[in-house]
């Protein structure tokens, strides 16, 4: 027996990868159900049955699932995603640069909503049934209720059309410097940002004002601090826990649920990536992505649950 | 200027309260109270619940907990007034003129903290002192106040630390910053009796030392008697009486004083055991899941009609006891006999009849009722399931029942909220008592009510044990309690029965360590009782 943190800690990691491997297998299910023969949608209506036998043979479809299935985890674990049935090329190649990007941008909507939501939640929490709180709440409320992409196209009709501040078409290239590419994401950053604050923002506050009927907070201010070193040291480490499961939450949405963003400024990531080979009938590429998503979802969440573990000082310290 | 430390002039406190049903209305919790504190000196607050007694204790930090409001009168501190300076002003009286030690300092203290960083979060705070300088004497304050480990305690965190130890931390963080005045607030009250005494005698001794002045808030006279040259006794926010300890203790003027000096004044004559005791505890052995053993080898008699009082601290397996009785924790090992035949271990498998004739009452009367039942439905409810009773037969023996517990048939239809803790109390002992059982589990009973109506429970105990000749197992930490109402005792410690036998055998010497130690630490209502108990102890107990 190790330290407690560390047992726990390889127990949450050890159920992320089980549920990897569960989440794997229902997406092969799910691709597998889905209607239509993927030999025939890549020939077209017009092939031969000679030919779409052949091609079935050579794409390895008349195996049972459970061996094409563990082909493809294999692959997988290897590190090949396998090859596009659309365009014959190998799957890893060309996500690896959507992958970039959507990072890229997610990262960005990231560092800019999760300081942003915690600090408005501070404020909230200290200006509490007052103004500020309502205004905060208000306005984050009202931006979570506009589906993103009403929000998007008002921002490209207001800000880069009217205004011409900054590109309504999000493209990237190799080229571009930071400053080029920041300027290019500007708006779907704004519009990720809107989505995602209102919830962190309420979370904060939920847990701190939460934190803030214990008996701690009342000694912190009967010793005469101040209400924002209250906050700050004493009631801030105790809500730890659900803030950064939240913010984890809505990190992984940046990631896998940018697609309607992505679509609307017609950006190159992995959710315009993902549906455009879903239109095509490409079953290996959408599987790919969708495991690719899921592992994203899956570790972001290993590491909420790591943090509120180690943010844990019973856990920490045992006795 | 007078060289009062300490003036609260003409006092009143009021709140908001929004009972349910009823419209939001103001009420009053502290009438014009009125007090004086010189530098060094020391003030008994005391009073039952409700008395106003914390309220007026945090006035002098000009705090109101929850919506509590101080509407008129003035509390000077170092000859300003605090109820005129802004918030600025206050946080340099906080903390630094006036600090505080709260009743449970286990939940008192941030759990993400080490101890050392809040108890010098203070002094650093006000600039009184560096980090180093602030360490130094937090570590000396440790040591004074007799803290194991007094150089590296400060490095725990507060779950790592014992409730004893963690009041006497706070007791350290409010002498850190050199206040000129400190706030008691029932600082012993959550603490078993042995170790009561030891922190009860450092909060003495750094009051000696340090010549802070200090407001000592309790519901506990004798406690109080220990620590202050004045008492100011308190009722439903009035002032009683007040006067030097000497005064109050050996002649209290007004009546509700004198009631206070006297209270656990039953006297019971214990019976002589019968041959065939109503239950046996035969060589019982328990432990949670497997591994901590909290019962070791434990056997004891009830007999019909009579009272067998369990004591011991917190952790002495006295609850657990009661567990498995009931059934609720099978033992691992041993037999339990009631009315001459062997119960089966587990709850689920016993009959009904069983069930009924081993009843529980709990310490917390207020969860243990259905807030959403009428007091009619509660007691009537193991009328029904027992011997299915309904209308009014059910309704006629529901008031009998009210009115052996000298409630009556007006409370048949109000609601727990609507009832004080005594009262909910004794709707708790009907209802056990409807089920017309043999024994009743007595788990504390007393232990969260005031010492007065304390006390009108116990009467009202050996009242209804006299007409129903049920037989009591009396569980409690409070040996006052187990003086006046038990027929034999069991003293437990650390899971083991360390001395059994009836009432007069366990209490004449020669004692054992523990039982000696455990009757020497109850307070006395007199004083220097506190000098006297230390100057003769042989152990110390096992939560220090």
């Amino acid at each position: 027996m190790g330290h407690p943190i560390l047992n726990l800690v390889a127990q949450r990691i050890a159920l992320g990868l089980l549920l990897l491997f569960l989440a794997s297998g229902l997406i092969f299910i799910g691709t597998q159900i889905l209607p239509g023969d993927v030999a025939q949608s890549i020939l077209g209506q017009s092939a031969t049955p000679e030919a779409v036998a052949n091609l079935r043979k050579e794409l390895g479809l008349n195996d049972p699932a459970y061996v094409r299935y563990f082909e493809w985890l294999s692959g997988v674990l290897q590190g090949d995603l396998g090859t596009a049935l659309s365009n014959g090329k190998s799957i890893a190649e060309g996500i690896s640069n959507r992958l970039q990007n959507t990072l890229f941008l997610a990262s960005w909507a990231a560092a800019f909503s999760v300081p942003l939501a915690v600090i408005l939640g501070l404020l909230a929490v200290q200006y509490r049934n007052r103004w500020p709180d309502k205004l905060i709440s208000g306005v984050s409320l009202a931006s979570i209720s506009l589906p993103e992409f009403f929000i998007g196209y008002l921002l490209i009709y207001f800000v880069s059309v009217q205004l011409g501040w900054f590109p309504s078409v999000a493209i990237l290239n190799e080229t571009m410097t930071l400053g080029e590419k920041l300027n290019a994401i500007a708006l779907p950053v704004v519009v990720l940002t809107m989505v995602v604050l209102a919830h962190m923002m309420r979370m904060t506050r939920a847990a701190i004002l939460n934190v803030m009927q214990s008996a701690y907070i009342e000694t912190a201010e009967l010793k005469g601090l101040n209400p924002f070193t209250v906050i700050r040291k004493h009631a801030f480490p105790n809500a730890i826990a659900p803030i950064v499961n939240v913010v984890m939450i809505n990190l992984a949405y940046l990631v896998v649920g940018v697609v309607i963003v992505e679509v609307i400024f017609v950006y190159p990531g992995m959710g315009q990536y993902l549906v455009d080979h879903v239109s095509k009938r490409d079953v290996p590429v959408v599987q790919a992505c969708a495991l690719i998503f899921a592992s994203v979802y899956i570790s972001l969440n290993i590491i909420a649950d790591i943090v509120s573990i180690v943010a844990n000082p019973r856990l920490r310290h045992p006795k | 200027m007078s060289d009062n430390l300490l003036e609260i002039k003409n006092l009143k406190i009021g709140a908001t309260v929004y009972p349910p049903g009823e419209k939001p209305h103001d009420i009053t919790i502290v009438h014009d109270v009125s007090l004086n504190l010189k530098k060094g000196q020391v003030m008994g607050l005391i009073g039952e619940s409700g008395a106003g007694k914390s309220t007026i204790g945090l006035s002098s930090m000009s705090y109101g907990r929850g919506g509590v409001e101080i509407t008129g009168g003035e509390v000077f501190v170092n000859g300003r007034d605090i109820l005129q300076i802004q918030a600025q002003g206050l946080r340099q009286l906080r903390g630094r003129e006036v600090t505080y030690v709260s009743q449970s300092a286990a939940a008192s203290f941030n759990p993400a903290m080490r101890l050392m960083d809040q108890v010098i979060e203070t002094t650093i705070l006000h600039g009184l002192s560096n980090k180093a300088q602030a360490e130094e004497r937090a570590i000396e304050l440790f040591r004074s106040l007799g803290l194991p480990d007094p150089e590296n305690i400060g490095n725990r965190y507060p779950h790592q630390v014992s409730g004893g130890q963690l009041q006497r931390v706070m007791t350290a963080m409010a002498l850190c910053p050199k206040p000129d005045l400190i706030v008691f607030d029932e600082p012993t009250t959550a603490l078993d009796v042995t170790t009561q005494i030891d922190v009860l005698a450092a909060i003495k001794k750094a009051i000696r030392d340090t010549g802070v002045a200090a407001l000592y808030i309790t519901h506990d006279l004798a406690v109080v008697a220990q620590v202050s040259d004045e008492i100011l006794v308190l009722r439903h926010g009035n002032m009683v009486e007040h006067g030097t300890v000497q005064e109050i203790i050996e002649a209290p003027k007004e009546e509700y004083t004198q009631e206070l000096v006297k209270a656990h004044s039953i006297t019971h004559e214990e019976k002589k055991p019968t041959d065939n005791p109503i239950l046996r505890v035969e060589n019982i052995s328990a432990s949670y899941s497997g591994e901590i053993q909290v019962l070791k080898d434990v056997s004891v008699d009830i007999h019909p009609g009579q009272t067998l009082a369990v004591v011991g601290e917190s952790g002495s397996g006295k609850s657990t006891l009661a567990r498995v009785i009931t059934g609720l924790l099978p033992p691992s090992d041993g037999r339990i006999i009631f009315d001459g035949k062997e119960l089966t271990p587990a709850l689920p498998d016993r009959n009904i009849d069983d069930l009924r004739e081993l009843q529980m009452i709990y310490q917390m009367a207020d969860v243990a009722m259905n807030p959403r039942q009428t007091v009619g439905q509660i007691i009537g409810r193991p009328l029904e399931l027992y011997f299915g009773m309904k209308g009014a037969e059910k309704r006629k023996r529901v008031i009998e029942l009210l009115d052996e517990i000298e409630m009556g048939e007006k409370f048949i239809d109000r609601y727990p909220a609507e009832l004080s803790g005594g009262q909910k109390q004794r709707v708790c002992i009907a209802r056990s008592l409807a089920a017309k059982p043999k024994l009743i589990i007595c788990d504390e009973v007393t232990s969260a009510l005031d010492p007065l109506v304390a006390d009108g429970i116990l009467k009202l105990l050996l009242n209804l044990q006299k007409i129903e000749n049920v037989a009591y197992l009396f569980i409690t930490h409070d040996l006052a309690t187990v003086k006046s109402i038990s027929d034999s005792i069991a003293v437990m410690y650390l899971g083991e029965l360390v001395r059994y036998g009836t009432k007069s055998e366990v209490l004449s010497p020669p004692f054992d360590d523990y039982t000696d130690l455990l009757l020497s630490s109850v307070p006395e209502m007199k004083l220097g009782w506190l000098e006297e108990v230390l100057a003769h102890r042989k152990m110390e107990s096992a939560g220090n």
